[in-house]
């Protein structure tokens, strides 16, 4: 029997041939990460069991990324308890205001991840390291503090559902649709403890960016992780940023799987999520009517510079509707600057978009742009719960930046063929 | 470990952004956090909930974030046991790992209304509607997540081992 490419990484990292679905194991980890909202419950929780060391400075990283730059007194006291232990212990990763970035899209940007790593995150959105051929995967903050402390965690080993994707791009589509699609079919636990493998001929076409937004949102189907087969896309991508080496791994021919999928992407349309919960998906032109009063473009999921790109792309000479605020996050200083330099920041700011620094705040309701009682916003963002971007009785529509930019400009939920 | 409670019924994929909304996040103080504890389900939760009551939900509960202040806000609010048709896998791990007690059982949640009281046995799994006298059979967990939930969650456990 073989395995699958998230067997035969979390068998590496138990010192063993073959790990089972099922198996309960001890691994080696090769990331601890944190962000301001979790390491001050780790370190609170590391304090207790009365450590003054980590198992390897290089290991940790942590990002005050969620309620910063410091929102308000209480946020700027968790984000000290983050700092002070970093400098205290020495954590050579922590990354200041200036440095810092959105945890998902900074750490495959500094090369701090990489194909075959076994990585926790004391944040949901850690499946995104998948996308690079990782076992990433979302922890609270007593695993992190656990994780911290020896450099091990305990899994089960997972079941893979592997989902495959051919047929024909159309136009319009982007990896946001995709998983859109697929949490659609499955629903918010149809992966629920397994780990979803992503193939097919559209996926070894689709850019390293595309990835990343697919693997972020495994968590929202309920996976463990989201992965994808490290491939020259990926090594393309990591080679200049790797400093220590790393190992790529295949599902074997013969590995088994829960179930497989298969869709056809040649006649998808861009898919709209509706409130409330990301599997309430519907084609875009099932949802044109919706009017909005705010656009999210950024977070985690779409703060990167292709998707900077594409909704430059249409607001490039364009003016956001005025009854809309269009607020635009860059996920890394790095992409900011990059996006800076081609030129997209001139075209948000003239179409009359706010660009801000890298922060979390309005995806999860923390700051920068919460909404009111009965507002409705649209956004590149994953969740779209009851009160995720503000009041209780607000609404959040998520959609790909294309679907965002269109939808901008008209004040309403708009194909990218729209405008 | 045995509680007796008044139960709370919610629906299915019980995110966490309702069991903590992230605009409390910038503390872990239970009691602060307590207060707010499922406030965008029901409005009235913090003043209801009394201690030793219990939570039944049906699917999918704890869905979303990593948050380990959802754990800590049910627990900081008296609840002593929460049970599911499931978990998600995130709230799983988390709960046991900061010692609120969780079990998973079909009966329960179709039989079980919100206000009725029920016993729980976690060591036998056990959940008895004391309205109805019927008993539902959950799977316990074994020895050393039971050991690890009567600690108070895994790092007193570590502590106690060492």
């Amino acid at each position: 029997m073989g395995m699958t490419v998230s067997q035969k990484i979390l068998a590496a990292h138990a010192g063993k041939e073959f790990v089972a679905p099922g198996e309960l194991i001890n691994c080696k980890l090769d990331v601890v990460l944190g962000n301001d909202v979790t390491a001050p419950v780790a370190i609170a929780e590391f304090e207790k069991l009365g450590m003054d060391q980590v198992f390897d400075k290089e290991k940790i990283v942590l990002v005050p990324d969620h309620f910063t730059p410091n929102k308000d007194i209480k946020s700027a006291e968790q984000s000290k308890i983050m700092r002070d232990f970093a400098r205290k212990l020495g954590v050579k990763h922590y990354f200041e205001i200036g440095c810092m970035g959105i945890e998902h899209c900074l750490l495959p940007e500094q090369g701090l991840v990489l194909p075959g790593d076994l990585i926790i995150g004391a944040d949901s959105h850690t499946c995104t390291y998948g996308a690079l051929g990782a076992f990433a995967t979302g922890v609270g903050s007593t695993d992190m503090a656990a994780g911290m402390a020896t450099g091990e965690a305990w899994f089960k080993v997972p079941e893979s559902i592997k989902f495959i994707y051919y047929g024909e791009m159309p136009r319009w589509l982007s990896g946001k649709d995709l998983i859109l699609h697929t949490i659609g079919d499955i629903g918010v636990d149809g992966a629920r403890y397994m780990s979803m493998e992503f193939t097919g001929e559209v996926i070894s076409k689709l850019s390293i960016d595309n990835r990343f937004t697919m693997a972020n949102m495994a968590i929202e189907a309920g996976g463990k992780n989201g992965i994808i087969a490290a491939d020259d896309i990926t090594r393309e991508y990591v080679q200049k940023r790797a400093k220590r080496p790393y190992t790529i791994y295949q599902s074997d021919p013969d590995a088994d799987y829960f179930e497989i999928r298969e869709y056809d992407v040649s006649k998808m349309e861009p898919v709209i999520a509706f409130p409330h919960l990301p599997e309430n998906t519907r084609p875009v032109s099932e949802a044109t009517g919706v009017s909005l009063d705010q656009v999210v473009i950024g977070s985690c999921t779409n703060g990167r510079l292709e998707d900077l790109e594409i909704a430059a792309s249409l607001l490039k000479g364009k003016n956001v509707h005025p009854e809309i605020r269009l607020l635009v996050f860059p996920g890394t200083q790095q992409i900011y600057l990059d996006a800076l330099r081609r030129g997209y920041i001139e075209t948000f700011i003239e179409a009359g978009a706010v660009v801000s620094t890298p922060t979390c705040g309005p995806c999860l309701g923390g700051h920068m742009g919460i909404l009111a009682k009965g507002e409705k916003a649209l956004a590149t963002t994953n969740r779209n719960f009851v009160g995720r971007m503000g009041h209780p009785e607000s609404e959040v529509y998520l959609a790909s930046p294309a679907v965002a930019a269109a939808s901008a400009i008209k004040g309403r939920i708009t194909a990218p063929w729209e405008v | 470990m045995k509680f007796i409670g008044k139960v709370h019924k919610f629906g299915a994929d019980v995110d966490t952004d309702v069991i903590i909304p992230a605009r409390y996040l910038n503390t872990f103080d239970p009691i602060e956090l307590a207060k707010h504890c499922m406030e965008d389900a029901d409005a009235e939760f913090s003043t209801k909930v009394k201690a030793g009551d219990i939570i039944v939900a049906d699917k999918n509960f704890g869905c979303g974030s990593s948050r380990e202040h959802a754990p800590i806000a049910i627990k900081g609010a008296g609840v002593s046991c929460v049970i599911a048709r499931s978990f998600a896998r995130i709230f799983y791990r988390n709960a046991i790992n900061t010692g609120l007690p969780i079990l998973e059982c079909d009966a329960a949640i179709d039989a079980i209304n919100s206000g009725d009281e029920v016993e729980v046995d976690l060591d036998l799994g056990q959940i008895r509607n004391l309205r109805t006298g019927e008993v539902y059979e959950a799977t316990p967990f074994p020895p050393f997540m039971q050991a690890i939930m009567a600690k108070g969650g895994l790092i007193n456990y570590i502590k106690d081992k060492r």
